[in-house]
């Protein structure tokens, strides 16, 4: 999938409660999250994004709950990618786990303002801004979790480890 | 060669391996998996996409639904009936019904099923807690919590980690919860990010061991892996009636290798205020007097437990709820709703003019029983303080120890417990 599109400016420490408040967490259906997603960071959010557009974050994104309706709601919103300073572990991970590609990158993070046209070549983790003509350098994935991506995801991951035959 | 810490060791163990280092890859056998109501559906979701027959061990795959139940409508009773369901299907032994059940990090210490040294992951941010036994456990994403239901293994970054050292006598009314409300005002809520927060030092073995898990619950306040108390008598005494499996003390090597070593010295301490939105916003409570509040909520699994009501209920003594408000006692399991019954402490509480509630998260999320308006603030012993969370997105949370949450109660604003003794 091609990563491009507008850039969403947020601020640091962006927590989970801000990207999926709990008072929709009754369902866990994708298309029912990602009419929240961003609510209350900014509740105009779901109906002025574009697919394809890219969340660019400060430090911290996605500190508090494990709720993975979090990555969910952002990737089901359309949203092709988040940019960020730094990542809350949890968030990290479950973002890999369920394929929302997230990308760590002070520098894209500091330049990139709101409505810059952004590309991200996911395989060399490099971001450009279109608007700007400029590019930035991601931090490398480490190589074990690559494997989860080139896997499609960890469930895939292992269910392929729990039944290698079926995949011949 | 260098020493090992605690986390290290645990992990090491759980890997099969003599040593590990901070940065490496391991892969480990986990001792229990957890999942709640609002994160099990999703786990259970991508568990049958796995394709295996049954989970990996029907002794050791706990659900718990305690974060919208009872039931608060149809959508959360449809989540509750999941759970229900895939335990029976898997003949699951660690199912916890209403009226059986408590809020999960409460209950799991309680019933003997995490001990010290354990490996524990949940898909639930605050499975930290069980660091407070000397436990290894983590909250991950429900992805992560159906790979370890299928596999009983998942794999880690072994954490760096940061010794802290408590010095001095805790003052009277500061007790874990200030500690590390105030250790994460010092570090930031991304301070221990990725790391290891070991709690060490005088004042941490005098705590109980309700004021440890306190601690341990909210490492992941400060963007930490795991928070841990190095297990000793106190730690024995609670584990040793309770322990449904063979547990192991593992204690820091005095050559460990640490990231940082900060030094607190508690004795001056005041018992600490988190100030809207993030729990690193920290003030003495003698610069918070001055707020209004609207509700105040004792419970959850940062401060749910016996001690914590046992505190409240004594400052409360002889006092009325101001007219003002309403204070909200919620018991962290069943077993401490009756013990404070036993003791007259649930008397005592809707004496003084409160509600007293069945286990639940209920509020602590905004989920149920308990949610605020807009404009509204709030005062509460649980752990999160972030825009909305305990309801409409324009309401505050602030966050205290059960002492002052019960003088605030009184008085109508927030409160130093010695101003209603």
């Amino acid at each position: 999938m091609a990563l491009q599109g507008k850039a969403w400016k947020f601020g640091a420490d962006v927590d989970t409660d801000a990207i999926i408040p709990a008072r929709y967490l009754n369902t866990s259906d994708p298309a029912e999250l990602a009419k929240h997603c961003m609510e209350d960071a900014d509740p105009e959010f779901p109906n002025k994004m574009q697919p394809g557009d890219i969340i660019v974050a400060d430090k911290n994104f996605g500190c508090g709950s494990s709720r993975e309706h979090a990555p969910i709601a952002i990737k089901a919103a359309g949203v092709s990618c988040v940019i960020a300073k730094s990542y809350a572990r949890i968030f990290y991970r479950n973002a890999f786990n369920i394929g929302l590609p997230i990308f760590e990158c002070a520098e894209a993070a500091e330049a990139i303002e709101e409505g810059d046209e952004v590309a991200v070549d996911a395989a060399r983790g490099i971001v450009k801004n279109l608007t700007k003509n400029e590019t930035y350098q991601a931090t490398p994935v480490p190589e074990f979790m690559q494997q989860i991506i080139d896997a499609g995801g960890l469930i895939d991951y292992v269910a392929k480890r729990l039944r290698p035959t079926d995949q011949a | 060669m260098m020493g090992m810490t605690i986390t290290e060791k645990i992990l090491a163990a759980h890997a099969g391996m003599d040593r590990v280092e901070p940065g490496q890859l391991i892969n480990v056998k986990v001792d229990l998996v957890l999942g709640n109501d609002i994160t099990a559906p999703v786990a259970i979701r991508e568990f049958d996409r796995i394709g295996v027959e049954t989970v990996w061990d029907r002794e050791r795959v706990v659900l718990v639904p305690d974060h919208f139940v009872p039931n608060k409508d149809i959508m959360s009773a449809e989540q509750a009936k999941q759970l229900r369901e895939f335990a029976r299907k898997h003949r699951l032994t660690n199912y916890f019904e209403v009226g059986r059940m408590g809020v999960e990090h409460c209950l799991l210490p309680e019933q003997g099923l995490v001990g010290p040294g354990d490996l524990v992951i949940g898909a639930d941010s605050h499975t930290c807690t069980y660091g407070g036994l000397g436990a290894f456990s983590t909250g991950v994403g429900s992805t992560d919590l159906a790979a370890a239901m299928a596999l009983g293994e998942t794999w880690l970054k072994v954490p760096e980690s940061i010794k802290f050292v408590f010095n001095g006598e805790l003052p009277r009314w500061v007790g874990g919860k200030d500690l590390i409300l105030y250790i994460i005002g010092q570090i930031g809520v991304d301070g221990a990010l990725y790391m290891a927060m070991e709690f060490t030092g005088p004042a941490i073995e005098a705590l109980n061991i309700d004021g440890r898990m306190t601690m341990a619950n909210m490492a992941i306040e400060a963007g930490a892996k795991n928070g841990i108390v190095p297990p000793d008598e106190v730690t024995r005494a609670y584990v040793e009636n309770r322990a449904k499996r063979p547990y192991t003390f593992y204690q820091s090597d005095p050559d460990a290798n640490y990231a940082r070593v900060i030094e607190i010295d508690v004795s001056k301490l005041e018992p600490q205020i988190a100030f809207p939105h993030l729990p690193e916003n920290t003030r003495p409570v003698s610069e918070a007097t001055d707020v209004a509040i609207d509700q105040v909520v004792i419970g959850s699994c940062t401060n749910g437990r016996l001690s914590d009501l046992q505190l409240a209920a004594e400052v409360l003594k002889g006092h009325r709820v101001s007219d003002n408000l309403r204070l909200l006692v919620i018991p962290g399991t069943q077993e401490i709703y009756l013990q404070a019954m036993k003791e007259g402490l649930v008397e005592q509480f809707i004496n003084a003019g409160a509600a007293v509630s069945t286990p639940t998260c209920g509020p602590c999320l905004g989920g149920h029983m308990g949610i605020l308006a807009r404009g509204e603030r709030a005062l509460a012993t649980t752990n999160r303080n972030f825009v909305g969370r305990m309801g409409h997105p324009e309401s505050e949370v602030y966050l205290c120890n059960p002492a002052v949450a019960a003088a605030s109660a009184v008085l109508g604003r927030i409160a130093a417990p010695w101003e209603v003794e």
